[in-house]
């Protein structure tokens, strides 16, 4: 069976992009701080949610609502709402992180298929059955920190399909569990939907010299001609005594496109783009290269050589944890 | 040239793109009365955008101009921007699009545009009446000339 190519969509228009662009299936959020990608300007109130997932649907794809931040006490309405009104769109699954919320979705929208965002952190077959066993979670979305031997590990006693990303921004951490951001903004993904709040972010460029701060915090200098960096602190240059340099990781983006073979054989069931926050262009493009590889794949053909370099953070590509070269 | 009779007309024009894409400014939210500076750096005029609220102003100027969130960048990244030919995020990567001031408003801004599929040549061909046939000739003879995204390319419009 081919594999899922999962794409993000911001806007509409992204989610058309994708759809039109061979995408199996689309994920988006609301446009509040339900989704970890709460940006000015991006994704969908309730019509345009429904409306999109018509589109989908009209075309033979589907649509994932992520609700994966972690509902602030008291305010538990609001994530409640979000799974109802998914539900009332017609998405075809929720993409949750937080146990309240799942255990609510599970009571509540029984018929409602239920995803686990990579925001739980989910990293080990038992934990993952778990998940599968108590609150009916169909399918899992892997962290960003795990070799394929240890997803083909996980695969062979989970109990449900798994899900990984292939493409786009790196997180280097424990998804969900980061408080890099709060640090320097007071706002994190888990809390606020945002790392690194573009409220937070500041630019100037002197003499072709390019400084980026965030909540004041100067981190990041690139020179002239130098590819600019995401405003992220796991991606930040830090000093130490006479030395300068990425302590986390340097920045650039996730490409698994040439592990794709190793993937499948490892069991996994759909390939993640990341890039909400991403134009059409981009989600397009990379929509396009990704399907076509896993056409490849599903016909025997030799995988196509991408040409996504430009499209990366840094302007620079890695394979990330899956083959644990890490410094 | 003077450029109180060209922020006149593109004032106008600018408000007619909002009429015939009404959830444009929609996606500013909080930022819909904020100054935003577009400094193509390969020309010498700077253009001021203030989305106020859906009725649009703009003004031209060839000073230095403070707003609230300047995007400065080649005319040919910040049309191709318009016309979705580009990401956005990819021409930060290569420095070729700068951001300095409200970094939300000018994701904001982005995000609007980016999802309000425009194409300005079809906008300008619309209030042409009778002429909107030998405008469009001139403008795809243009664009075949300087290589600048001055419609929605083929590709993404079957997005």
């Amino acid at each position: 069976m081919v594999m899922e190519i999962v794409c993000p969509a911001g806007t509409p228009a992204a989610l058309r992009a994708a759809v039109k662009a061979g995408a199996h299936t689309v994920y988006c959020g609301f446009n509040d701080e339900t989704n970890a990608r709460n940006f000015p300007g991006l994704n969908f109130n309730r019509s345009e949610m429904r409306d999109g997932v018509a589109f989908a649907h009209a075309r033979g794809a589907k649509v994932l609502v992520a609700i994966n931040t972690f509902p602030r006490a008291g305010d538990e309405a609001i994530w409640h709402r979000a799974v109802g009104d998914a539900e009332a769109c017609g998405a075809d699954a929720v993409i949750l992180a937080d146990l309240g919320l799942l255990d609510h979705a599970s009571r509540n929208h029984p018929g409602l298929r239920r995803h686990l965002s990579v925001q739980a952190a989910a990293a080990n077959a038992d934990v993952i059955n778990f998940y599968a066993g108590t609150f009916g979670v169909r399918r899992v979305v892997l962290p960003r920190v795990l070799s394929v031997p240890e997803i083909a590990a996980i695969n062979a006693e989970a109990e449900v399909e798994t899900e990984v990303f292939v493409f786009g921004g790196l997180c280097v951490m424990a998804e969900g569990r980061c408080s890099l951001s709060s640090y320097a903004t007071g706002l994190s993904p888990n809390m606020n939907g945002v790392c690194s709040p573009a409220s937070h972010v500041e630019y100037n460029e002197d003499q072709g010299v390019l400084d980026a701060r965030l909540g004041g915090y100067l981190i990041h200098r690139v020179d002239r001609g130098e590819p600019a960096p995401y405003p992220t602190l796991c991606k930040g240059c830090f000093s130490a005594g006479e030395k300068a340099g990425h302590l986390f990781e340097d920045p650039v983006s996730l490409n698994a496109e040439r592990l794709i073979p190793q993937l499948q054989k490892a069991g996994v069931t759909a390939l993640k783009i990341e890039g909400r926050q991403r134009s059409k262009s981009y989600v397009a493009q990379v929509v396009r290269n990704f399907r076509a590889a896993v056409d490849a794949l599903e016909a025997r053909r030799p995988m196509p050589e991408g040409m996504l370099a430009r499209l990366s953070e840094g302007q620079a590509m890695t394979t990330g944890a899956y083959k644990k070269t890490w410094r | 040239m003077p450029l109180a009779p060209l922020s006149l007309s593109l004032t106008v024009f600018s408000r007619k793109i909002v009429t015939n894409n009404p959830c444009l400014f929609q996606r500013l939210g909080e930022y819909g009365r904020t100054d935003f500076v577009l400094d193509p750096i390969d020309l010498p005029i700077v253009l001021c955008l203030n989305p106020n609220d859906g009725l649009p102003k703009v003004k031209l100027t060839r000073r230095q101009t403070e707003g609230t969130a300047r995007i400065s960048g080649p005319m040919a990244a910040l049309l191709g921007l318009v016309h979705g030919a580009f990401d956005g995020d990819a021409l930060f990567f290569s420095r070729d699009l700068v951001v300095e001031g409200d970094t939300g408003a000018a994701l904001a801004l982005r995000n609007a545009i980016d999802d309000a599929e425009l194409d300005l040549a079809q906008e300008a061909a619309a209030l042409s009446g009778p002429f909107a046939r030998p405008l469009q000739q001139l403008i795809a003879l243009a664009e075949r000339q300087t290589g600048l995204y001055l419609t929605r390319p083929e590709d993404a419009a079957i997005w």
